[in-house]
């Protein structure tokens, strides 16, 4: 399910959580006025030339010289005064939306890369620590700080029906906080030009009720489950060989950082940072050919038999 | 030469009974045939109409490209282009817009009219203004060369570090980017000296600082600005340019490099070309509106107080292209104060256009609706940057295609619609032609239903949240129908578009003779012959109010100006220089002939930089001493260039 609005996912104009909340109303009034001030300029000169308009060659036309400055006095004045207003609405919102009304429950830390995100989960207990990707799973009704880091480029961390963006830069930990109001899933999206799949890097947020999150949180936590059957079993030795060193799955081998944890892959509703669905027959697309659904992508399209491939999608789809 | 030569003082004449003048005129002043001719020629309106067919041609490039991303982004999941070409696309077109268009047709326009307007007989140093268009020129074309190679800038207009940076981007093609800018701002340096220097020295004896048209005001401050405003961004080119090819680290946040100062120096730069690429072209409307008005506009003094005002606040402003980069609520709230106010001295020339629309009698031709749209768009423009200027609304807006809409209704709005209009009101002066009106409004409406069409939508795309700079778009977001519409606009668009070209090359045919008015307008290029002859002015005139042509029909002032009576400069290629407020007659000078000189520097640097892209270091330093060479050529002192006699012993 998508919060709040399905068919428009990143529509911003009435927010969700609280910091977008109290965005919209500002939003919503600078649109209203510069509708307003748009219409009323085009009206005058509308209605100015229709009203004037000379039937006269321009030649004979008689040349007037009317002091006409009480326009431009009126004109700035009322704007001044509208724009004064604004500043100091706008300088308020800028202050409230600047911590979260109450303190943050915990922590997210997301690590941004070309092109996908990751969110590390840390806790006083270590060996509940645990990282995932492009679905990040919050509670309702708490607000949760996240600090941001680049492992490359500069992204964007944007969440439109939760909040503003917040830069991702290199060299430096930008934080920001989110609130969501109801449960469901809010559709977030790189807004920071970064190269070549800038445009298919989304990622999920996704707002559960408390306790639904306390389990989700437990179950990701856990390591992979030990693959059983006959398929699954010569997937993990494929994934070993071809696939370990990009991909960390916790309980076995595989413990490479540069592309996401896939401890707990299927949990997740799509894959590759929102560019497709996550199920049996795209997920073999994916490890066919990342390159045709992602050109120019960090994973590269590897030469992977048929067999190979079934087994290794047979391994992922245990990953529960 | 001896002192009393320097020392004389030009005769005042009157036309009527000094025959011969114009025939010496001719002579002194005429041009040398042919390619060669055109190649090694210093005249201002010869280079100033050079710099508005290769803006345009540039702006139809530009064009095309921006079709190429309509249709890729008609429909969701579209493979029409790659992801590398689309970013190369949509950053060739950023640039070849704010770049190669957006300045250069203005500064065409402004060196067409400065000296006419201002009743000089060319600019104040027209070696140079030929050196500026030529290293446009070559700019431009060693940033297209990007695009043959197969190598064009892929990081945006605004090109962000890291990506820029070699470890993420190794091929040639931000070099291109970084020399081709640093290139393109020497042109642009050298203009601007050019215009502030005309502006002061080069009126007419008697048009005193307050009686100059409006655009001159506009491209002198923008000048101004450039002067301040370039530096800035050849040295962050320039650090990119060593960061990229020696390893240096101004930008490389591993190695303790930021960056955040890329962003500042390049938008501390480019904030203020949004002035530069703007107040010339309301300078344009403020100046020819009037005309159709058939009354002077309204608060003179008010709008000249507004366009410098802007420009000032213009470099106080750049941090609100950083709002959403972590900088502390602060600081930011200083930039966001800053923004809104800049819309205050903006709205002074709004409201005096409307107010002298409104209280004039207005003649609905071609440029007036040309003038009327730009009112309109400036306005829906200028309220949408309004809406950027909070801190809290921009975190949402920014980076979406909001502010895609906003941008083109303030480079669109304010630029290409007063250029479209500008070229109706001054075809007739630079051609003798007239351009067809009926087909002229014709057009205007395809092109301005076209352009609301295409980017009216794109303000409702971005509040459905669409990133900008994506090269395509999932299904089911609610982003299909929005873009279709802006791209069935873009068609419209385009249309307008060529059928303008059209009715331009068929204008460059007509027969229908000009007149030197036919506008009845009231500035002094309408004084001269249409096309004006090489000296522009046969005599220079003499001026004492700001609406010459109109003395005689306006309250309070007689008619003192007289078209064919005023300072006799024939007896070398020479002109007037006046003091830099009251424009009196200060000294005669003497302008320089025609010259090869500009050309050839410009195509050493040419090879220059060509050296420095491919790292052929013997070649970019060949480069670097034939350039310097063809300067010491150029500026040898020659005796008839002299301004003063040598002091007798
Ligand atoms: C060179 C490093 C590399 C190798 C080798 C590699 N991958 Fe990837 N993989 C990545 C990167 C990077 C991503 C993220 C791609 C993106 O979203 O743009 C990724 C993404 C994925 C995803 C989607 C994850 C998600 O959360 O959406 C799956 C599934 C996956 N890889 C499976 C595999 C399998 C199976 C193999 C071995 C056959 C493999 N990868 C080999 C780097 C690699
Ligand atoms: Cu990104």
């Amino acid at each position: 399910m998508l919060a709040p609005w399905p068919a428009t996912p990143m529509a911003y104009l009435f927010g969700d959580g609280d910091m977008a909340r109290s965005i919209s109303p500002l939003l919503q009034g600078l649109l209203a006025i510069a509708i307003l001030v748009a219409a009323i300029v085009s009206a005058l000169v509308i209605v100015g030339a229709w009203r004037q308009r000379s039937a006269l060659a321009l030649a004979d036309t008689p040349i007037d010289d009317r002091p006409a400055i009480a326009w431009i006095g009126i004109g700035v004045g009322v704007s001044t005064a509208v724009l004064v207003g604004l500043i100091v609405w706008s300088t308020v919102t800028m202050a409230t939306i600047s911590r979260p009304s109450q303190t943050a429950a915990f922590t997210i830390a997301i690590t941004a890369h070309r092109w996908w995100w990751e969110a590390t989960y840390r806790s006083g207990d270590t060996d509940q620590n645990f990282s995932t990707a492009n679905e990040i799973h919050i509670p309702v009704g708490a607000p949760v700080r996240f600090t941001l880091a680049s492992a490359d480029l500069i992204h964007s961390f944007w969440v439109p029906a939760l909040g503003g963006k917040t830069d991702v830069i290199p060299g430096q930990t930008n934080v920001t906080w989110l609130k969501a109001d109801h449960a469901g899933s809010y559709r977030g999206q790189c807004s920071e030009y970064c190269g070549a799949q800038h445009a298919h890097m989304a990622f999920t947020i996704v707002a559960d009720p408390p306790a639904a999150f306390e389990s989700w949180r437990a179950a990701q936590a856990k390591p992979a489950a030990i693959a059983q059957d006959k398929g699954a079993l010569d997937g993990e030795a494929v994934f070993q060989q071809r696939c370990s060193k990009c991909h960390a799955i916790r309980g076995s081998r595989a413990d490479g950082d540069r592309g996401p944890d896939l401890t707990h892959i299927m949990s997740r509703a799509r894959l590759a940072a929102g560019a497709i669905p996550n199920n049996a027959g795209w997920l073999s697309a994916w490890i066919a050919d990342p390159q045709h659904i992602k050109p120019g992508s960090l994973m590269p399209k590897l030469p992977l038999s048929g067999r190979e491939l079934a087994d290794v999608r047979d391994y992922l789809l245990t990953l529960k | 030469m001896t002192t009393t030569d320097y020392d004389r003082a030009p005769r005042l004449v009157d036309l009527g009974s000094h025959g011969s003048l114009v025939g010496n005129l001719e002579d002194i002043w005429a041009p040398k045939p042919g390619l060669y001719g055109w190649i090694v020629s210093v005249d201002h309106k010869s280079i100033g109409i050079r710099y508005i067919v290769t803006a345009f041609i540039f702006l139809l490039v530009g064009g095309l490209e921006a079709m190429v991303m309509r249709f890729q982004l008609a429909r969701p999941n579209e493979r029409l282009v790659t992801p590398e070409q689309y970013n190369e696309l949509f950053s060739l077109h950023g640039i070849t817009m704010i770049f190669l268009y957006a300045l250069p047709v203005l500064s065409g326009f402004s060196n067409y009219l400065f000296p006419l307007v201002l009743g000089a007989r060319d600019m104040a140093f027209p070696r140079l203004n030929a050196f500026s268009y030529w290293v446009y020129l070559a700019s431009g074309i060693f940033l297209y060369a990007s695009l043959l190679v197969g190598a064009a800038p892929n990081d945006g207009w605004f090109n962000y570090v890291p990506y820029a940076l070699r470890a993420y981007n190794p091929g040639p093609n931000m070099d291109f980017y970084a020399l081709g800018m640093i290139f393109l701002g020497i042109s642009t340096t050298v203009g601007s000296v050019n215009f502030v220097v005309t502006f002061l020295r080069m009126r007419a004896p008697g048009m005193t600082i307050d009686r100059v048209p409006i655009l001159t005001w506009g491209t002198t401050t923008i000048s101004v600005g450039n002067l301040l405003a370039v530096p800035s961004v050849s040295l962050a080119f320039f650090l990119l340019w060593m960061d990229r090819q020696f390893g240096t680290h101004f930008f490389r946040a591993e190695t303790g490099g930021q960056p955040l100062l890329w962003q500042h120096l390049f938008w501390m730069f480019a904030h203020p070309w949004v002035y530069v690429v703007v107040l010339p072209a309301m300078g344009l409307v403020s100046d020819a509106l009037p005309f159709y008005c058939r009354r002077p506009l309204v608060g003179y003094t008010a709008v000249v107080v507004g366009t410098i005002t802007t420009m000032v606040l213009g470099f106080g402003v750049w941090l609100h292209h950083m709002f959403a980069t972590g900088i502390p609520f602060m600081a930011l709230a200083f930039f966001s104060g800053a923004s809104f106010i800049i819309t205050i001295p903006s709205s002074i020339a709004v409201f005096s256009w409307v107010a002298t629309i409104w209280t004039g009698r207005p003649v609905i031709t071609t440029a007036f609706l040309y003038f009327a749209g730009f009112i309109s768009m400036f306005v829906i423009g200028g309220v949408s940057g309004v809406a950027t200027a909070a801190v809290a609304a921009d975190l949402q807006l920014t980076d979406t295609y909001f502010v895609v809409a906003h941008l083109h209704y303030v480079l669109i709005g304010i630029n290409l619609f007063a250029v479209l209009g500008a070229l109706y009101v001054w075809f007739p002066k630079m051609t003798g032609r007239m351009l067809d009106e009926s087909l002229g409004k014709l057009t205007f409406w395809i092109v301005f239903i076209g352009f609301n069409v295409a980017f009216f939508p794109m303000h409702i795309t971005g509040l459905l949240g669409m990133p900008r700079r994506i090269y395509t778009y999932p299904d089911g977001v609610g982003w299909n129908a929005v873009n279709m519409i802006s791209t069935i606009g873009s068609v419209i668009l385009a249309t307008g578009i060529l059928l303008y070209v059209i009715v331009v090359l068929k204008g460059l045919r007509s027969t229908e003779r000009a007149g030197d008015n036919p506008w009845d307008a009231s500035s002094l290029e309408w004084a001269t012959l249409s096309p004006p002859p090489h000296y522009n002015f046969a005599v220079i005139p003499y001026v004492t109010s700001r609406h010459p042509l109109w003395e005689s029909r306006l309250p309070g002032q007689g008619a003192m100006f007289r078209r064919d009576e005023g300072l006799a400069l024939a007896d070398g290629k020479e002109a007037l220089a006046t003091t830099a407020i009251e424009a009196i007659p200060d000294a005669i000078l003497k302008m320089p002939e025609d010259t090869a000189a500009p050309f050839i520097v410009t195509l050493a640097m040419s090879i220059g930089f060509t050296g420095a892209l491919m790292h052929l270091w013997w070649l970019a330093g060949a480069g670097a001493l034939a350039s310097a060479l063809g300067i010491l050529v150029w500026l040898w002192p020659e005796a008839e260039l002299a301004q003063r006699a040598e002091e007798p012993q």
